[in-house]
């Protein structure tokens, strides 16, 4: 495939023309750049999903089992039956447009289908005509249609083209949950195989190794020692974590993207000076050694699959409770799905910070504490040296996940600690940011790199709202507490606003952080000099 | 998926060339996916390839670029311990490029 090569100042030039035919009579068009490469075939035979094949999405046929209508049809027919969400949202939609124009993707793209109402009637279209009286009936008057070919290609395209950030969900007036759509569209997508390969492998890995990037036990220790190691060049101070301690009273659990991708990483050595400072008694897992989980980009089942080992954990280690780190969609999953797909964590006990005392009463459920919360909490305390003035060189915005914002409602905590560990802090617009924030447009295991136009279009709202306070403040710096954040945003950031960097936000809590006995600090935890310390250095 | 025909043999490749079966690869498949990219193989790129394959086999995955940068440097000298003579040898980025040829799979996942 061609590289993608489209200038920044030749893509932000959208479309907003809507084609002279019909919606439904505008086949859909499967374009470079804009889709994932499919589900390799082994990926899919480890978790034991069907119709694992070779296919090719640019070509005609797509190697479908017999009988794939009826497939559809009695997945769709058994998941309205199984949630009332589903059901509700297929037929309460009145198309006031409210959600037109607040998808990402529709922003970027100008694609008339990738607006939440349009993209939630490929689906309706097909319910209408199955299962309601009026659409067997009226058939198209009423909006209904057939199952072909060709709406289960569309199907593919554009839930594809949905990152579940539910953004467009807090403007509709009736609370439609775009994403649960998406979800489902995805769930029958997998009856047939027709998964992406960004999605399966994580998953696949996950299932046989424990996270997302396939690391190994001694592949996460090799990952560990070595932040250990630089963060002994930076302080002076020999950290050693465990792993796999039982009796240690936290299990901490974060993505693999953390340990194994920059800038992750140096949020992943924030984690490690952090608990190192405060004497937390917690250990790393290899076995729960995922925070996030992509079978929730797959079906229900499979998230849960993959999520049971974080409580089979703690439950082995005998630990009392979980402490989580930065990432978005682990925490929806965490916080909403966790307890009832595999708790109830009645071997836990509510989670009490051994510092502060404070006791996490929002937690009682999951027993699992954010890290955000936690640092929060420290902080308001009083229980954290903390000298902003090393985060200086930074001028820092913050990037609302979309799911620990709209999902688990974490709007202040990051917010507090930033402005704490950094003296130059400033707000992207109102409508850009906490509930509103925008997706960084790679969600849902669209991170890939074969998908670069759709990553660059769906990116560009957020990018644009960056790009406003660089302009106005010189803002520099995007923090965010996200893995996939970290991984989308620095490209985004790279294409569309470059010299803005991106930063977990421990990262720059390790920045400030004053530790026990440290040398004077003069390199930041990237090892580049910190602001004030470059000259000395010459003349050392 | 598509397959490269090297020395007469076929090897399957997936869609951004990277090897499917990593045990079938043998060197003369770098030297061909190099000439690909209008490149020629030098000591200094099998280096990096070599040291490639050995992470793998140690910790099956690719190195991510800075422990790339960190073993190289401890193995064979600060010189050659940095992404800028990293990315000198492998202008498409050490991580993909080296690695495609070294017959290793990218990672997926958040990153």
């Amino acid at each position: 495939m061609a590289k993608f090569t489209t200038k920044p100042n030749e893509l932000s030039k959208i479309n907003l023309i809507p084609p002279q035919t019909e919606w439904m009579d505008t086949p859909v068009e499967i374009k470079e750049h804009m889709f994932c490469h499919p589900a390799k075939i082994k990926d899919l035979e480890t978790v034991g999903f069907p119709n694992a094949r070779e296919w090719k999405p640019t070509e005609e046929d797509w190697k479908l089992p017999d009988n794939w209508e009826r497939t559809i049809l009695e997945g769709m027919q058994s998941l309205l039956k199984k949630y009332r969400s589903f059901s509700l949202f297929m037929d309460i939609c009145v198309r006031c447009g409210a959600c037109a124009d607040k998808c990402h993707f529709f922003i970027g793209s100008g694609d008339p289908k990738n607006m939440p109402v349009l993209r939630a009637e490929l689906m309706r279209s097909v319910y209408r005509g199955n299962f309601t009286l009026a659409g067997k009936i009226l058939k198209k008057i009423s909006g209904a249609r057939d199952l072909t070919v060709n709406v289960l290609k569309e199907w593919w395209y554009y839930f594809y083209q949905c990152t579940e950030c539910r953004r467009c969900s807090v403007f509709c007036p009736y609370g439609i949950d775009q994403a649960e759509i998406t979800m489902m569209g995805r769930e029958l997508l997998n009856l047939l195989g027709l998964n992406i390969g960004w999605i399966a492998g994580p998953v696949a890995a996950c299932y046989m190794k424990g996270n997302h990037l396939g690391l190994e036990p001694h592949t996460i220790k090799s990952s560990i020692d070595l932040f250990v190691d630089d963060i002994e060049t930076i302080t002076g101070i020999k950290i050693t974590p465990s792993f796999n301690r039982k009796g240690a009273e936290i299990l901490f659990v974060t993505p693999s993207g953390d340990l194994f991708a920059n800038p992750g990483t140096y949020t992943a050595m924030g984690y490690l000076m952090l608990f190192h400072e405060l004497g937390l008694d917690y250990t790393w897992s290899t076995y729960a050694s995922e925070g996030g989980n992509f079978g929730f980009f797959t079906t229900n089942e499979m998230a849960k699959r993959l999520n049971s080992k974080i409580y089979a954990e703690a439950k082995r280690l005998g630990v009392k409770w979980i402490l989580g780190g930065e990432c978005g969609h682990m925490w929806r999953v965490l916080s909403q799905y966790m307890d009832t797909w595999n708790g109830p964590a009645d071997f836990l006990e509510v989670p009490v910070s051994p510092i502060t005392g404070t006791k996490f009463e929002n937690t009682r459920a999951t027993k699992m504490v954010h890290i955000s919360e936690f640092t929060a909490d420290l902080i308001k305390n009083g229980k954290l040296k903390l000298d902003k003035s090393r985060n200086d060189h930074l001028k820092v915005t913050f990037h609302d996940s979309c799911n620990t914002s709209r999902g688990m409602g974490l709007l202040e905590e990051p917010r507090y600690v930033l402005k704490n560990v950094c003296n130059h802090f400033y707000e992207m617009p109102e409508n850009t940011i906490r509930e509103k924030t925008f997706c960084c447009g790679s969600g849902t295991g669209l991170n890939a790199s074969e998908n670069m136009e759709l990553r660059m279009r769906g990116g560009f709202p957020r990018a644009n709202a960056v790009k406003h306070v660089h302009d106005k403040h010189g803002v520099n710096m995007l923090a965010n507490i996200c893995a996939i954040d970290r991984a989308t945003l620095s490209a985004s950031m790279d294409y569309w606003v470059p010299g803005v960097a991106v930063a977990g936000t421990t990262e720059l809590v390790a920045n400030a952080l004053v530790m026990k006995g440290e040398i004077e600090r003069t390199l930041d935890i990237r090892l580049e000099p910190l602001p004030g310390k470059e000259a000395s250095e010459e003349v050392n | 998926m598509p397959n490269i025909e090297v020395n007469g043999k076929q090897y399957e490749v997936d869609e951004d060339g990277y090897m499917v079966d990593l045990e079938a690869w043998v060197k003369d498949i770098a030297t061909f996916m190099s000439k690909g990219d209008g490149m020629e193989l030098t000591d200094a790129h099998w280096e990096i390839i070599n040291f490639l394959r050995d992470y793998y086999q140690k910790y099956q995955i690719a190195p991510m670029i800075k422990i790339l940068v960190k073993e190289v440097g401890k193995v064979m000298g600060p010189e050659k311990g940095n992404t800028k003579y990293l990315y000198e040898l492998f202008p498409d980025g050490p991580a993909k490029q080296a690695c495609r040829y070294a017959g290793l799979p990218k990672p997926t996942g958040c990153v």
